[in-house]
């Protein structure tokens, strides 16, 4: 298969990627050397170990980015207070310099560990690594990884994350979807932030980020919250209840799971856990096991949840699949 | 600047594999980096002389692989071009597509001094 260079990684030829034999294939003819592996290998495969990690405690972990100041302390803090008494929360907070997030969040009474990038614009696995030795996992339900506030670099490195969560004000514009394409297609839930000012701001209109974040065939779900008014605040916390308890079904079943965009080097270590399916578009049931078909079953969110009306959307149906208001299912097959 | 980290990390995989192969030096390595990786061609050869620098593969020659950008419709079926900011189907326009190509950040093949 790779005696010739030019190996298209498509889906076509994608399980030769999966076949562990494969991977090692090498043909040497004239010096060349076949090597077919992803660039970030070890990134992923600490990744993977971290998710090991994670899963043998049953914590659920959710990676936070956005670009700088878009609100992910904020939000933190917020959740924090509304779960207070109801779940167990740590964070590790990444920037370039300073413990001012993780002061931040230590002042709520929570476990932070800041991780100080220096130069490095994103977190990595091993960084996160690191930071386990200082957050116990021991009876925690999650911990979020706040990345370092960019909307380019994060995307491109697995943490060993259950989600990632991509957080958008509406002081930056509706446009961001795709003029960073790469950071919104990996986003599993999208969360347009500081909601309280769309009424000064009449320039942004959640439809349109929305149609934005759509065009990179995203069918997560769109949530509008305001951490300062706390308007849309009780839909992202029914989100994050459900998504804490389907990870404990997944641990309980032995299952686990990656974010639904996965880089090339999901696929690379697919035999590492022999119970995820990481091919088409996987979804979670309430079930929290992560199925994939061979046709498409997507659920569409179209509803921008933009007017406060708090609790009026739910976002689970009784079978679990989260799901919005404009009930766009298209079903492939 | 992640190409810095990514050429860091491939300076390390050359190393490993001229190593294993018993080369001494690494004199080419062709990659294959879609759009939708995050990752830009232009950046990772900027960064590259300065990652490589007196290991076995300074001074190789970095060459990069098309990777277009290819959608595959769940609604029609076909399979066409896209943007990386718009992933949609070029045959009916329907957004709900499955990236088939242009996501790739993989390390192709080398080419080895003995
Ligand atoms: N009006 C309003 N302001 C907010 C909201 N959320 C956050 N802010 C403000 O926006 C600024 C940045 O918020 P942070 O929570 O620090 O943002 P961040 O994303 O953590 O920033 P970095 O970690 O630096 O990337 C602060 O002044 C917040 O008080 C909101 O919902 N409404
Ligand atoms: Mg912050
Ligand atoms: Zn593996
Ligand atoms: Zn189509």
């Amino acid at each position: 298969m790779c005696n010739t260079c030019g190996c298209n990684v498509t889906d076509a030829n994608r399980h030769l990627l999966d076949d562990p034999a494969a991977q090692a294939h090498e043909t040497s003819a004239g010096g060349a050397v076949v090597v077919l592996q992803r660039l970030l290998d070890a990134n992923d495969r600490e990744a993977a170990h971290n998710r090991e990690h994670f899963d043998e405690h049953a914590v659920l972990v959710l990676n936070l980015m956005s670009s700088p100041g878009s609100g992910k302390t904020r939000l933190l803090e917020a959740t924090i207070d509304a779960l207070r008494g109801e779940a167990r929360i740590a964070v590790i907070e990444g920037d370039l310099e300073t413990e001012n997030d993780a002061d931040r969040i230590r002042a709520k009474g929570v476990v932070a560990h800041q991780i100080t990038t220096g130069t490095a614009c994103h977190l990595d696995a091993h960084m996160v690594h690191d930071a386990l030795h200082h957050v116990a996992l021991e009876g925690l339900d999650v911990l979020f990884i706040e990345n370092v506030g960019n909307l380019v670099c994060p995307a491109s490195f697995d943490l060993g994350q259950h989600r990632n969560v991509t957080l958008l004000s509406v002081t930056e514009g509706d446009d961001k979807p795709a003029k960073y394409p790469v950071m919104f297609r990996a986003a599993d839930l999208m969360l347009i932030t500081k909601a309280d000012l769309l009424g000064a701001i009449e320039e942004f209109a959640p439809e349109r980020a929305i149609r934005a974040f759509r065009d990179l065939a995203n069918p997560g779900p769109v949530l509008t919250v305001s951490a300062k008014t706390g308007v849309g605040l009780a839909t992202w916390l029914d989100w994050l209840r459900a998504e804490i308890r389907a990870q404990k079904a997944r641990v309980a079943a032995g299952e686990t799971l990656r974010p639904k965009v996965q880089p090339e080097g999901a696929a690379l270590h697919a035999h590492d856990h022999e119970h995820t399916h990481l091919h088409e578009h996987p979804h979670t049931h309430g079930d929290g096991v992560t199925h994939s078909h061979p046709h498409s079953h997507t659920h569409a969110h179209g509803h921008a949840h933009s007017h406060g009306h708090e609790g009026e959307h739910r976002h689970e149906h009784a079978d679990g699949h989260a799901a919005g208001d404009d009930h766009d299912h298209a079903h492939g097959g | 600047m992640h190409e810095l980290s990514v050429c860091q990390a491939l300076v390390d995989q050359l190393a490993d594999l001229a190593r294993r192969e018993a080369a001494q030096r690494v004199t080419a390595a062709v990659l294959r980096v879609g759009p939708m990786s995050g990752i830009v061609p232009d950046l990772l050869l900027h960064a590259f002389p300065f990652a490589s620098a007196e290991t076995v593969a300074d001074g190789a020659e970095l060459r990069f692989e098309h990777a277009p950008v290819r959608v595959a419709c769940r609604r029609c079926g076909a399979e066409t071009d896209a943007e990386p900011g718009r992933l949609v189907c070029g045959a009916c326009g329907d957004w709900q597509t499955r990236l088939v190509s242009g996501d790739e950040l993989l390390l192709v093949s080398v080419e080895l001094e003995r």
